[in-house]
């Protein structure tokens, strides 16, 4: 597989928090060894990957014979994030999983920007969605080093992911002895260990702890800044910058 | 062909650890054959001849026992989104997963069915071919298995919709497996263990296409 120019992103530097939001009472916790190397060190994130844009346009769902939405359309650019947000109920779980291709397009078009004419959706993207699709009898490692086998990804690149997410010193226990938030930073793991230019995230910071949080914030941003592309379907402020948000309560059209 | 792999591996693996799959197939069978004898009543000539049909009909329900878990554990914990999103194509993932079936389940079987043979009275020399025909034959039924595993894929509980789906489909390989079992112990006129050999191995060649087909395209309906 190719390797590609490693980005090396560097020291953010551990600024005290002027945003009201950061309470005092929010301290960095034990937790946080493996994400403070991976500020100090490197994320190492490949700019090999394709530059992949994606435009929607007229898409609609139903499901149950009931329209969840209709006439949705808007462009996500490479480099870009676009947050879904809408009441529950409202598609954007959905939306994910026809994007992905594991939902059915019962009208309207999805087109990629900047890929070869056979190259599918599935090519390209990396879904998370509810489930974390970890293997409860398998050791944390185990279950990353499938993943990487069966992607494609060299087994090398598993104990850096697991860094990312500060899950190294867990990485010989079965996952099934882990919490649901340490179940959810192993399935965010992929993330860093297979590199898709498009990430379709489904509420990924369900049950992640404040320090988890931070550690998927960065990780984002790493993956806008080597121009790759991210749709999530979040309530929590993940501290990027110059994302757009796209309201489903308004049925369709996106706004910034 | 490193994914195809790395997926019969961690399904072995799974299945080893959890003691769910291939072990059960075995116990299952034990309790099946062991039960029969006792059914049947100490009458060693009726034993001796019904023991090949003993043999696969045993095997065959313990391969459907299993079965109901094929795509459904990685179904329950979304393994199977990522599975159907994966680079390679689909009916080499389904073919690992009925490799893998076949690992913990089929191959066990084999290995037991001798000793279990000799509950019920099987003379020696019937061993090799029963123990021929059943490594020939029990592949069909984890590939053929597989089509009705993805095709139940959504539905819980679905055991029993699924040998209602592939059971037809099972009766060559009993057929089959039980003549060419068989020829071993009561002279046949012509050779006919060794048709039905082939045509065994036809059934199972034939489902080796089959099954990875059928078993991506049930699948891809199934996750959407």
């Amino acid at each position: 597989m190719s390797s590609g120019i490693c980005l090396m992103i560097r020291q953010w530097q551990a600024k005290p928090c002027e945003d009201a939001r950061c309470s005092p009472q929010v301290k960095p916790l034990p937790e946080r060894r493996g994400l403070r190397a991976v500020r100090d060190e490197a994320v190492i994130l490949t700019t090999s990957k394709p530059l992949v844009g994606l435009t929607v346009a007229k898409l609609s769902c139903v499901r149950g014979e009931r329209e969840v939405f209709r006439d949705l359309s808007f462009q996500v650019a490479p480099g870009e994030m676009l947050t879904l947000v809408g009441p529950n109920g409202s598609g954007k779980s959905s939306l994910l999983r026809q994007l992905a291709g594991l939902l059915e397009v019962t009208d309207g078009e999805i087109n990629l920007d900047g890929t070869s004419e056979d190259q599918t959706i599935a090519d390209v993207a990396l879904y998370a969605g509810h489930l974390d699709a970890v293997k409860a009898p398998l050791s944390v490692s185990e279950n990353l080093s499938f993943w990487a086998e069966f992607y494609g990804v060299s087994g090398a690149r598993v104990e850096d992911a697991l860094e990312v997410f500060s899950l190294g010193h867990l990485g010989h226990l079965p996952a099934g002895v882990l919490s649901a938030g340490q179940k959810r930073r192993l399935g965010l793991s992929r993330l860093a260990l297979i590199d898709r230019p498009l990430w379709l995230l489904d509420e990924p910071t369900v049950s992640l702890d404040t320090a988890s949080i931070a550690a998927l914030g960065d990780l984002m941003r790493a993956h806008l800044k080597t121009g790759g592309s991210i749709l999530a379907a979040t309530h929590v402020d993940l501290g990027l910058e110059g994302t757009r948000t796209l309201d489903l309560s308004s049925n369709g059209g996106a706004s910034t | 062909m490193n994914a195809f792999f790395a997926l019969v591996q961690r399904d072995v693996r799974l299945a080893t650890r959890v003691g769910g799959g291939g072990g059960m197939a075995v116990f299952f069978f034990l309790i099946v054959l062991s039960i029969v004898p006792f059914g049947i009543g100490p009458d060693l000539n009726l034993l001796t001849r019904i023991a090949p049909g003993m043999l696969w009909v045993a095997l065959l329900l313990s391969a459907l026992l299993t079965l109901d878990r094929l795509f459904q554990a990685d179904q329950e914990d979304g393994t199977l989104d990522l599975l159907v999103l994966a680079p390679q194509p689909l009916e080499l993932t389904v073919l690992a997963k009925a490799v893998s079936h076949w690992l913990t389940t089929g191959l066990p079987l084999v290995i037991a069915a001798p000793i279990l043979g000799l509950m019920l009275n099987l003379p020696l020399d019937g061993m090799l071919p029963l123990m021929g025909a059943m490594l020939i034959g029990s592949p069909a039924l984890s590939l053929l298995g597989a089509v009705g595993a993805a095709l139940s894929v959504g539905v819980r509980r679905g055991g029993l919709l699924i040998s209602l789906l592939v059971l037809p489909f099972y009766v060559p390989v009993l057929i089959f497996g039980v003549s060419a079992s068989r020829a071993a112990l009561v002279a046949v006129p012509g050779d006919l263990g060794g048709q039905s050999l082939l045509l065994l191995g036809a059934v199972s060649l034939a489902s080796l296409v089959v099954g990875p087909v059928g078993g991506a395209a049930a699948l891809r309906v199934a996750v959407k």
